[in-house]
């Protein structure tokens, strides 16, 4: 009982998918004996613990609604699971963001087979904090990666979403619509951040699909961001660009440094939590924001989320 | 001559059709069935399909477990047609069938039998209904197979055939019955009703001469429901024949006056129908035939009354027969068929019709906003969840007062229920197995190489972007081929994809704050606390029965509670069930089947969650009758919820105490959850 979160932490090292679900319930735990539990949990599989970082790949797909994202995932997933590789789909419903309950159906809508256990598509209410994605999401996709070769985390939304998902995931990717001018809007005006891949869903619609994916080419390039790739997808039969999709996610998590993103997304939900729990207040007794980061950057790098705000806590005492 | 004579019709009307809803077991039993029906009266056939054959699978497919013979008769090939319809001349015969996804198979297997009897009927002689209409199967009643388009492209190519080849069958009932059995408001009935028969008419105007368009429109029919406030129900009938004559006139084009008449069947309501003191649901049905009966401007073509019984399971012959009888003394005892029009004049009545119209007139503009109302299923599945939640809440209140459920409750024992089977019908479960063999024998004795030639020449037709053939074609040459429902329906999933409906859920609004509900929250975050996490429920339809209303109901109001709520809409494999219980990290689960596949269905699901390790309780709504509650709770269900249990307050109140208890059993080992697989 005491070492179930170091034991399940260690099963997801030695890759057994099926300690995923007792992990999932034990990090969205608030009790204050899982929140322990869940601390030795995320040491098993820090990267002091692995040797390196988790190896799975972190996606962010985000888009508005109707964009076509279950279908878009529905198409992924099969071409994931024909290429051997395992998939954990977290989807994080940010309609709930409210004190009251949520009602999660989403995955009803991606198509898999139940008997499947390479599969795994959990359902999240956001969650109570502001302006978030669930605590637990975070720390859940970092997990996951340790077993899995992919874990998704998908959301609704254009503007805020992909800032969040970016804080976590080693590669984020945007589901557009033909014909929305959303996103395009957003993208002109920075509101937006411009994501790693962007994707024009429902090719099939043909002459629209390919506006769309030109408009959003050019406002890329007007904004400089030349290393957004773009790409029309079709996920209905005949399916088509889902291929290349896969290929240019895979590129995006080869061209990257792995190890300083996540690095990064560490230290700054350590920070983030360390907020939460012990407000303003806890941060000036830090010496302030700066002088905190600077704390955070002195740790072990291997350290996972839970060891760098206890020892941001050590300092207050 | 005198005053008095001068009200009365110089002759006495013809009455309706009378039908009976009838089907289950085999084609050779339930055409035993109908021959007795019309031995005591009945003057049309409505027949019952059961699921599987309605979604369009074979007895021997998985998802036919449970359900086949159950909830009307299986019929998979021409041989079964030939065998329901065995020694009932269909030159002479009126047929409604209450069949929509697989509508053009079924009219199919309906024709080539009608060629094979001894006289053969040509197609050009047959007169009857087929249901056919998609929309609502969406929204309310769940027997979909294909995505919109596909669905609507198959309704045309019916009316576009009929209409040529079988000029006196009506290709599609719009059907109203089934939204208000889903909570409409006699304004949401009217204005959705009439936006699907919209839709339905601009895509059939696409596949027919334009010459050919006033006919098509003529062949419309409507299938209506009539509750309790039978007044208001005789309005809403007359508000729906005004609003369709305009419709032809004004969108169509129509000018002959036979074509413009708003024609219609009805079902009296079922959802009103109390599990409590049952006896009490015959003078229901009996006001609710008055609503379609009693003023002649808009009075039914057709009508099929419910069974007493049907909040407690399925009706037996003689059940029927008493709603047949009914009518027979309604239309030849009683003086309605004597008169004129009785609401003339009436100012109560225009002004009732008058406040239905501007209402129905302002909803119906706003699922033109939509885009139609294939566009509008989402909204308008939204509105019918939101509209339902609300009436059970003026029920749970006391506001809506039913006699024997929430008032005037002491009863004596009724001695209808008394005999060893609860006093409904029982389908034998060796059945299922029997019919799966007899369609495996079916397969090996045709010719397959015509069978496969006819479903390859289907695909083709359906795979052509442009549409330009109709589908009926291929469709009969498969049904004469030898084909079967599951082939047929396989043969277009293939090319048409598979789909969902929305299940209006997370449209739906939060409730308003009321005391109870607020003592329920505190409730659940007490619980939430103990748990470390929200209580977290699934909500699951297993098998292939699509009446959700209370899966939603429930599911809508333990959010409002404060849980998290995974529902998944219907039709869910018991493996996909365990799955989701087991990712999710569930709390309990609860299960809710209408259809009567719940000894079958209850205990594989069961089986699949603990073989998956989940140990989480599990509880179970729907019309189960008394005699299989012991089973079912031997069989691991925790609680077992029916009609009767209304107050959907007090259920939440249970599950939460038996979440708690579970909890406590299983001490919070890995993040409070008795679903943590094998941990």
């Amino acid at each position: 009982m005491s070492d179930a979160g170091a034991a399940l932490g260690a099963r997801l090292r030695e890759r057994d998918l099926s300690a995923a679900p007792a992990t999932l319930n034990l990090l969205e735990s608030t009790a204050e004996a899982d929140r322990e539990q869940a601390a030795a949990l995320l040491g098993e599989v820090s990267p002091a613990a692995l040797g390196g970082e988790a190896p799975g790949h972190v996606i962010g797909i985000t888009g508005p609604p109707g964009a076509g994202k279950s279908t878009l995932l529905s198409a992924l997933l099969r071409a994931w699971r024909d290429g051997g590789r395992t998939v954990a789909m977290l989807a994080v419903d940010p309609s709930s963001r409210r004190s009251g309950g949520s009602l999660l159906g989403d995955r009803a809508r991606i198509d898999f087979d139940p008997a499947d256990r390479g599969v795994l598509i959990r359902s999240t209410a956001a969650g109570e904090r502001l302006g978030g994605l669930a605590w637990a999401t975070r720390a859940a996709a970092h997990a996951l990666a340790a077993a899995f070769d992919i874990v998704v985390i998908e959301t609704v939304g254009v503007g805020q979403a992909e800032t969040e998902v970016a804080d976590v995931a080693d590669t984020v990717a945007v589901v557009v619509q033909p014909g929305s001018g959303d996103v395009l809007q957003f993208l002109k005006s920075g509101i937006m951040e411009t994501p790693d891949v962007l994707v024009v869903t429902k090719a099939d619609l043909g002459q629209i699909a390919m506006r769309t994916r030109r408009d959003l080419s050019a406002a890329l390039r007007s904004l400089g961001s030349s290393r957004t790739r773009v790409l029309a997808v079709s996920s209905l039969p005949p399916a088509g660009g889902i291929e290349e999709l896969v290929e240019v996610l895979d590129e995006h998590r080869a061209g990257i440094d792995i190890a300083e993103r996540r690095l990064r997304t560490r230290r700054a939900s350590a920070l983030t939590d360390f907020v939460v729990e012990h407000g303003e207040h806890g941060l000036r007794a830090l010496g302030g924001r700066s002088a905190a980061q600077s704390l955070l950057a002195a740790e072990d790098p291997g350290l996972e989320v839970p060891g760098l705000v206890a020892a941001l806590e050590r300092r207050i005492g | 001559m005198s005053e008095h004579d001068s009200v009365h019709l110089p002759e006495r009307d013809r009455p309706w059709m009378m039908r009976t809803y009838a089907g289950h077991s085999t084609a050779k039993a339930s055409n035993e069935l109908y021959r007795r029906n019309l031995q005591k009266g009945q003057t049309g056939l409505s027949v019952a399909f059961d699921l599987p054959t309605q979604t369009g699978y074979d007895p021997d497919d998985e998802l036919a477990r449970g359900e086949v013979g159950k909830v009307g008769v299986p019929v998979s090939h021409r041989g079964d047609m030939a065998a329901l319809m065995d020694g009932i001349p269909l030159g002479e015969m009126n047929t409604s069938m209450t069949i929509n996804a697989t509508a053009a198979w079924l009219l199919a297997l309906y024709i080539v039998a009608a060629e094979d009897q001894n006289p053969p009927t040509r197609q050009e002689q047959l007169q009857g209904t087929t249901q056919n209409d998609i929309i609502k199967e969406f929204l309310a009643r769940g027997t979909y197979a294909f995505p919109p388009a596909a669905s609507m492209r198959l309704i045309a190519d019916m009316i576009a055939y009929t209409v040529e080849h079988v000029p006196k069958w009506n290709p599609i009932n719009i059907c109203s019955y089934h939204l208000q059995e889903a909570g409409a408001t006699p304004v949401q009935e009217i204005a959705y009703a009439m936006s699907n028969a919209i839709a339905v008419l601009d895509a059939a105007r696409e596949r027919v001469p334009a010459e050919r368009l006033e006919k098509v429109f003529g062949r419309i029919s409507f299938f209506v429901n009539a509750g309790v406030r039978f007044v208001e129900e005789h309005a809403k009938l007359r508000a729906m024949s005004i609003l369709w004559e305009e419709l032809g006139r004004e969108r169509y084009g129509v000018t002959d006056e036979r074509h413009l008449r708003f024609r219609y069947g009805v079902q009296v309501n079922s959802l009103g129908l109390t599990e409590a003191q049952p006896e009490n649901n015959v003078q229901r049905i009996v006001l609710e035939a008055l609503a379609v009966t009693l003023g002649r401007d808009a009075r039914a073509r057709a009508i099929q009354l419910p069974a007493w019984n049907e909040a407690l399971g399925l009706p037996r012959p003689w059940d029927q027969q008493w709603s047949l009888r009914i009518q027979q003394v309604l239309a030849y005892e009683t003086d309605i068929l004597e008169y004129p029009d009785i609401f003339e004049g009436s100012k109560v009545m225009e002004g009732l019709v008058d406040e239905l119209l501007d209402g129905a007139r302002a909803e119906m503009a706003v699922v033109a906003e939509h885009g139609g109302a294939v566009e509008a299923v989402p909204y308008m599945k939204g509105a019918l969840v939101d509209s339902h939640r609300r009436r059970i809440r003026r029920i749970e209140t006391g506001e809506h007062v039913v006699v024997g459920q929430n008032r005037f409750t002491e009863s004596e024992i009724s001695p209808l229920t008394a005999d060893a089977e609860g006093g409904i019908l029982v389908v034998d479960p060796a059945l299922e197995a029997e019919q799966a063999n007899a369609v495996r024998a079916w397969r090996s004795q045709r010719d397959q190489a015509a069978v496969d030639e006819a479903l390859a020449q289907l695909a083709e037709i359906a795979r052509d972007a442009d549409a330009s053939e109709n589908l009926m074609v291929p469709t009969i040459a498969a049904a004469r081929a030898g084909a079967t429902t599951g082939e047929w329906s396989r043969t277009l999933r293939e090319v048409f994809g598979s789909y969902r409906a929305p299940t209006g859920v997370g449209e739906a609004a939060a409730a308003p704050s009321d005391p109870d509900l607020n003592e329920l929250r505190d409730e659940v975050s007490r619980l939430q606390q103990g748990l470390g996490r929200r209580p977290k429920i699934l909500v699951g339809k297993p098998g292939l029965d699509g009446h959700s209303n209370g899966a939603e109901q429930i599911a809508v109001r333990a959010r409002d509670a404060g849980m998290d709520v995974v529902y998944e809409g219907i039709r869910l494999t018991p493996a996909q069930i365990a799955a989701s219980a087991l990712q999710e990290g569930v709390h309990v689960i609860g299960l809710s089947i209408l259809s009567g596949s719940h000894r079958e269905l209850i205990p594989a699901v069961i089986d699949a969650l603990r073989e998956s390790g989940v140990t989480a309780p599990v509880v179970v709504g729907g019309i189960i009758p008394e005699q299989d509650v012991a089973g079912l709770k031997s069989a691991g269900v925790a609680a077992v919820y029916t009609p009767k249990d209304f107050d959907i307050n007090r259920i939440m109140r249970d599950i939460v105490a038996l979440v708690g208890a579970d909890a406590q059993l299983t001490p919070i080992a890995v993040g409070g959850s008795s679903a943590n697989g094998s941990a």
